[in-house]
């Protein structure tokens, strides 16, 4: 130690140097310590990617940097559901090499930049709208209809998506080009009855080991009756002591994980979407404080984690207060507020007072947690369907909401035009009149004016 | 004396014999590489023209039977479910041509040793047309000889590449119908056993 000093005595700059090189190190390993590397993420993310750029192992290799692989560790699954049109399998061709000098459309970093927030132009693209016209550049010459349009607006006016064209390809818009705006019958999928049950099954609700007052556990046991759990015999130890016989301690908080052994489509849903990802890379569970979207002062006062029960509640697993109220108390956006005075929460509130038939009212959960036919029956012969927990599923682009939630009650042309219309997009659909023309597609095939040019 | 005139004898011999070496050498050694690199390219020992007709004897065999036994027979016999463009969309099959798109696709993702695709003059999709000089020879030969494959060879993105063409015939009364009739065609007057494009075989070099 005396030596330390002295040799720093003899140079005193050599104290500097040392201060500069090693106060860096501890102040990065105390943040590394403590999770947080939110102070060294070097420009923000988009807003896809906020909640867990603190956790840079998700998209970084080490000594590699963020690779393509990263990406579709997380996005291939959802690409390829959507049959993507631009897969990236389409631009291996050797032929193709001097287009893919011009634009890597085998890399998604090539369009999707990250921590470059003013090279990002329309949500999480990076690159120019005009971008489609350095591998189309004869489009103006193939068809009519489209000469004269702007070059960037093959990727703004919501006729085309560069990964997901399931409501906008040709032959779509043609078939449903005279649907009405609403249909004769409209209905969504109803959830079908879970067929998944506990290992530990017993007839009547224990009391368990662990504090609890008469009016608690009354309350407790009254919930879990009147709900599906009850209906189905869902014991106290299935969730609360999972896959054990008696003696193990009693959980009084429960994890998700437990309600994954059952629900496990529904919680790969969520962990697949904002209310869940950062379980998902390792992060603590998202709150409303971490959230950019406008949040409710209650939901950033009281800021609590989000799980399944956050939404569904505990004991009561009421899914009628998860598709509104649940959502209500935490977002305050535009959309969300403007909800209850929309003819979309008419509907609903008639469905959950028995005034309307079920599958006729629509909620938040109708919209953004669509119901989806697995494609699988049950043994009684009826179609499965699924409620999809990933809220962020059909989100971008909105044409995405159009097949598998609006169809079932609104014709394809009305659906688009509403869809792709900020005034009622904002409104939450509370705008009376019909929405404006906004997708032109639909009138360019009306008018026979999709064919191309034939071949000189 | 004639001691030193034969060790100034033997001198001019060696220098001699060196500077042919030297001269030899390099010839030798690029004839042995080349060797090297022709066994080296060619699998099983067969030639890239050998690789490429292998490979389109394969995919033409596929496509044929799929075409045939499947398409033709469940949509047009059997009659109990078709072939559609939006195969995935309305649970149908997909056209033979989308089958061989398929596999090109699956196989480029497997191996970079050779690929394959299927263009045309008169594509439904204007990106499958063909884009370089070879493919645009190609398929110019092929359509006026089209029993005669067409091979070249191309440098695309800094490989080298054997390019072999084979022209693709209107094999079915579907694929004249199809193409005829799509709204999208910029040809409509397609007959069975017409040339309609060109299957591209590239082995890498």
């Amino acid at each position: 130690m005396l030596r330390l000093l002295s040799w720093f005595r003899a140079a005193p700059e050599r104290l500097v140097f040392v201060a500069c090189a090693v106060v860096p190190l501890l102040l990065f390993g105390a943040f590394h310590v403590a999770g947080n590397r939110t102070p060294f993420v070097p420009g923000s993310t988009s807003s896809g990617h906020h909640q867990i750029e603190s956790q840079c192992a998700s998209c970084h290799t080490p000594f590699a940097g963020a690779t393509v692989q990263s990406c579709l560790d997380c996005h291939a699954e959802s690409l390829k559901a959507r049959n993507d049109s631009h897969a990236s399998s389409k631009f291996d061709d050797p032929g193709k090499a001097d287009q893919l000098a011009l634009i890597d459309a085998r890399d998604c970093r090539t369009c999707h930049r990250e921590h470059r927030p003013e090279a990002r132009e329309r949500g999480s693209v990076s690159v120019p709208a005009g971008f489609c016209m350095t591998c189309h550049t004869q489009i103006a010459e193939e068809r009519p209809s489209h000469r004269g349009f702007a070059p960037d607006g093959c990727a703004v006016a919501g006729c085309h998506n560069y990964h997901d064209n399931r409501a906008l390809y040709e032959d779509l818009l043609r078939k449903h080009a005279s649907d009405p705006d609403m249909a004769a019958n409209p209905r969504v999928p109803l959830r079908t009855p879970h067929g998944a049950k506990p290992t530990v099954p017993r007839a009547t609700p224990d009391r368990e080991r662990g504090e609890r007052d008469e009016a608690t556990w009354a309350t407790a046991v009254a919930e879990w009756r009147a709900s599906a759990h009850g209906r189905a015999q869902v014991s106290c130890a299935a969730c609360h002591a999972p896959g054990s016989a008696a003696g193990d301690a009693f959980v009084a908080q429960v994890a998700d994980s437990v309600c994954a052994s059952c629900h496990e489509g529904e919680r790969a849903g969520f962990v697949a979407g904002k209310h869940g990802m950062r379980g998902a890379t390792g992060l603590p569970p998202m709150r409303p404080t971490l959230a950019r979207a406008a949040m409710t002062t209650q939901a950033l006062t009281s800021d609590p984690p989000l799980g399944c029960t956050s939404c569904h509640g505990a004991h009561a697993f009421d899914v009628r207060r998860a598709a509104v109220d649940a959502c209500e108390g935490c977002h305050a956006d535009e959309h969300t507020q403007a909800y209850r005075t929309s003819a979309h929460a008419a509907a609903w509130r008639a469905e959950v007072a028995g005034r309307a038939p079920p599958g006729s009212g629509v909620s938040c959960a109708t919209c953004h947690l669509p119901r989806i036919p697995t494609g699988a029956r049950a043994a009684d012969g009826h179609a499965l369907v699924q409620v999809q927990h990933n809220q962020n599923g059909n989100l971008r682009p909105t044409s995405r909401m159009a097949r598998e939630v609006c169809q079932p009650c609104h014709g394809l042309r009305f659906t688009l035009n509403a869809l792709a219309d900020p005034a009622q997009n904002g409104s939450n659909f509370a705008v009376s009149s019909r929405p404006a023309p906004h997708q032109i597609g639909m009138d360019l095939i009306q008018r026979g004016e999709g064919r191309r040019e034939p071949a000189k | 004396m004639n001691q030193q005139n034969e060790r100034k004898g033997t001198g001019r011999w060696t220098t001699t014999g060196m500077r042919a070496l030297l001269m030899i050498a390099p010839a030798a050694a690029a004839l042995w590489a080349a060797g090297c690199q022709k066994s080296s390219a060619s699998p099983g020992g067969l030639g890239p023209r050998d690789v490429a007709d292998a490979v389109y004897t394969v995919l033409a065999a596929d496509r044929e039977t799929y075409t045939a036994d499947v398409v033709n027979r469940l949509q047009n016999q059997d009659k109990v479910i078709k072939a559609s463009e939006h195969w995935k969309d309305e649970k149908l099959l997909p056209l033979p041509a989308q089958m061989f798109r398929l596999g090109a696709e699956r196989a480029r993702s497997k191996t970079k040793r050779f690929s394959y695709s299927l263009l045309s003059q008169w594509p439904i999709n204007r990106q499958n047309a063909p884009h370089t000089d070879a493919e645009k020879a190609g398929l110019k030969a092929v359509i006026e000889q089209p029993e005669q494959p067409y091979y070249t060879e191309e440098t695309l993105g800094g490989s080298k590449y054997l390019t072999a063409v084979y022209a693709d015939k209107a094999v079915s009364q579907a694929c004249v119908e199809c193409h005829n009739n799509h709204s999208d065609s910029p040809r409509c007057d397609f007959k069975l056993k017409d040339v309609m494009g060109g299957v591209v075989v590239r082995v890498a070099l």
